[in-house]
């Protein structure tokens, strides 16, 4: 697969892989994806204020949703939800560049997102 | 030792140097038409395309007069069997093939069905192997060819071919074996064997691209397949087209070679990928070989690494040259149909990667490659929440595949 430099720079130098504690009261987790579709993100966010002070990912899956991941995590760090919530898979998959086949790897950074969203607001609700 | 390394010999090898050498005056001092017989130019290409044709008749058992020449095993193989099923329709319509079988196979069949013929698609078993008692099961009395591969393509395993060719012999039915992967690596002889049509290409055994041949048996019984290309009546009518020469005398030389050097050649390829096999199920958790143990090319080995992607392993190796049964690799984003035929999960399909050695692969470059690969699955599992969730003993909680998901080619 022909990749973007973006995608290779995201690819071989990931940022903010990891994981942050589950049971955290300020921390959403949200995960996209299946193993048998051959992609799963896994993503924590922790919320101070509404805004997100860190984030983390895991990702299973080709390069270029390897490269979603780490880009979403930097287009959301230090924004507030409101702020996070309005990036599309659209910004992601154009500014990587990526190709038309691979188009489905930046959905499922955003509905990740979406995901972690929903568990820290029913986290904070309960 | 030269990087990146090539463990890709099942896609394509290179030209062997002694094969290159023998091919290039037919480029330009000696470029007749070997149809043109009235001159020197013509009957010195003939005379090469002649001794090429037993060349390749040598390696598995044949007369020179039953080899066609073609562009390569897919003609070949839609030869085979479009010509057969045309020629000899009015017997019966039935084929028998298997799920494994290369889409030159699977696709012409497939044609085929739509054309009011008949396909049972023999299955097999998690080790690859096809079930002899099935395919006799499968014969009927308008069964008119078997179309069974020798050597599968993507996992390396053997089918039974003489049995095969046995159990079709006794019933009246014409085999077809597609042995493009097996041609020069394991020991084929279509009498013994009794194979009726063989396909094989010549850059898969260090020859160049677009040559390949067809065997075709003469006698006891004669089988002539229809043409599938018209022209001016070359290869007995079977495949018309101006022969190319240069082509034609590399694959002859190429199967010159492998017949010499195939016994010890493939010892040596089996004890390098026996290393491979055993390091890597050695150092690697979670790592396992697809296909059978046993019964396999002494050249291919197809490992699945759980929890991780094959396209990510390739990226993290860039230097080492393999190909992966994983979705996210083929340009349709289907997973291996051979290895979901084998009951792979899908999951696993996705970390399966397929390494083929060949002539020019050293015992270093094996060394190296254990090292790459390691590194590789380890860098890609750091990143998986499913090695997470495994050491962890969690079980896998995640849902279907999405709807963006795969096969979804434009999302948008």
């Amino acid at each position: 697969m022909q990749y973007s430099e973006k995608v290779m720079e995201h690819f071989n130098n990931p940022q903010n892989v990891g994981t942050l504690d589950e049971n955290d009261p300020n921390v959403g987790v949200g995960t996209y994806g299946s193993p048998a579709c051959g992609d799963v993100m896994k993503l924590y966010i922790k919320v101070e204020n509404d805004a997100i002070v860190d984030v983390k990912f895991k990702t299973f899956g080709c390069g270029s949703a390897i490269a979603s991941s780490s880009l979403l995590t930097e287009k959301i760090k230090g924004k507030t939800l409101e702020e996070a919530m309005e990036i599309s898979n659209k910004a992601i998959s154009e500014e990587l560049n990526l190709p038309a086949i691979k188009k489905h790897c930046s959905v499922m950074a955003e509905e990740a997102l979406k995901s972690a969203i929903e568990d820290i607001q029913k986290k904070r609700q309960s | 030792m030269k990087l990146p390394v090539y463990m890709d010999y099942s896609a394509t090898t290179p030209v062997d140097p002694a094969v290159l050498e023998e091919m290039l005056p037919y480029f330009s001092d000696q470029f007749g038409n070997a149809a043109s017989i009235h001159h020197k130019f013509g009957t010195e290409a003939g005379m090469a395309v002649s001794k090429a044709r037993q060349q390749v008749a040598n390696l598995i058992g044949a007369e020179a007069k039953e080899i066609i020449f073609t562009s390569g095993a897919t003609e070949s193989n839609n030869i085979a069997i479009k010509g057969v099923a045309e020629r000899y329709g009015d017997k019966g319509k039935h084929i028998i093939t298997c799920v494994t079988e290369h889409k030159a196979i699977l696709d012409t069949c497939k044609y085929l069905e739509q054309k009011g013929y008949e396909v049972t698609y023999l299955g097999v078993d998690t080790n690859g192997m096809l079930d002899l008692q099935e395919l006799k099961d499968a014969i009927r009395s308008d069964t008119i060819l078997i179309s069974l591969m020798a050597a599968n393509n993507e996992v390396g395993v053997l089918h039974p071919v003489k049995e095969i060719g046995e159990i079709a012999r006794e019933k009246g039915v014409f085999f077809h074996c597609d042995a493009t992967q097996a041609v020069g690596k394991i020991p084929i002889d279509v009498n013994e064997m009794k194979i009726d049509l063989l396909s094989l290409s010549a850059h898969k055994i260090y020859g160049p691209k677009g040559v390949g041949a067809l065997y075709a048996r003469d006698k006891n019984p004669r089988v002539r397949p229809t043409a599938v290309l018209h022209g001016g009546g070359h290869e007995k009518g079977m495949r018309s087209g101006t022969l190319n020469s240069p082509g034609i005398v590399g694959l002859g030389k190429a199967c010159e070679i492998c017949q010499e050097v195939m016994a010890e050649e493939s010892a040596r390829l089996k004890k390098l990928s026996d290393k491979l096999i055993d390091e890597i199920l050695g150092t690697i958790e979670f790592a396992k070989l697809n296909g059978d143990r046993q019964h396999r090319l002494p050249n291919v080995v197809n490992l699945g690494f759980a929890y991780v992607e094959g396209e990510t392993l390739m990226m993290f190796m860039p230097e080492l040259a393999v190909s992966s049964g994983s979705a996210c690799t083929s340009a349709t984003l289907g997973a291996s149909y051979v290895l979901q035929a084998m009951g792979v999960k899908d999951d696993e399909i996705h970390g399966s990667l397929r390494f083929s050695i060949g002539r020019f692969t050293t015992e270093e470059e094996i060394d190296f490659a254990v090292e790459c690969i390691e590194k590789s699955v380890h860098k890609a599992r750091a990143l998986s929440p499913l090695y997470d969730d495994a050491i962890q003993g969690k079980c896998c909680k995640y849902g279907k595949c999405c709807d963006h998901g795969h096969g979804c080619v434009d999302d948008e």
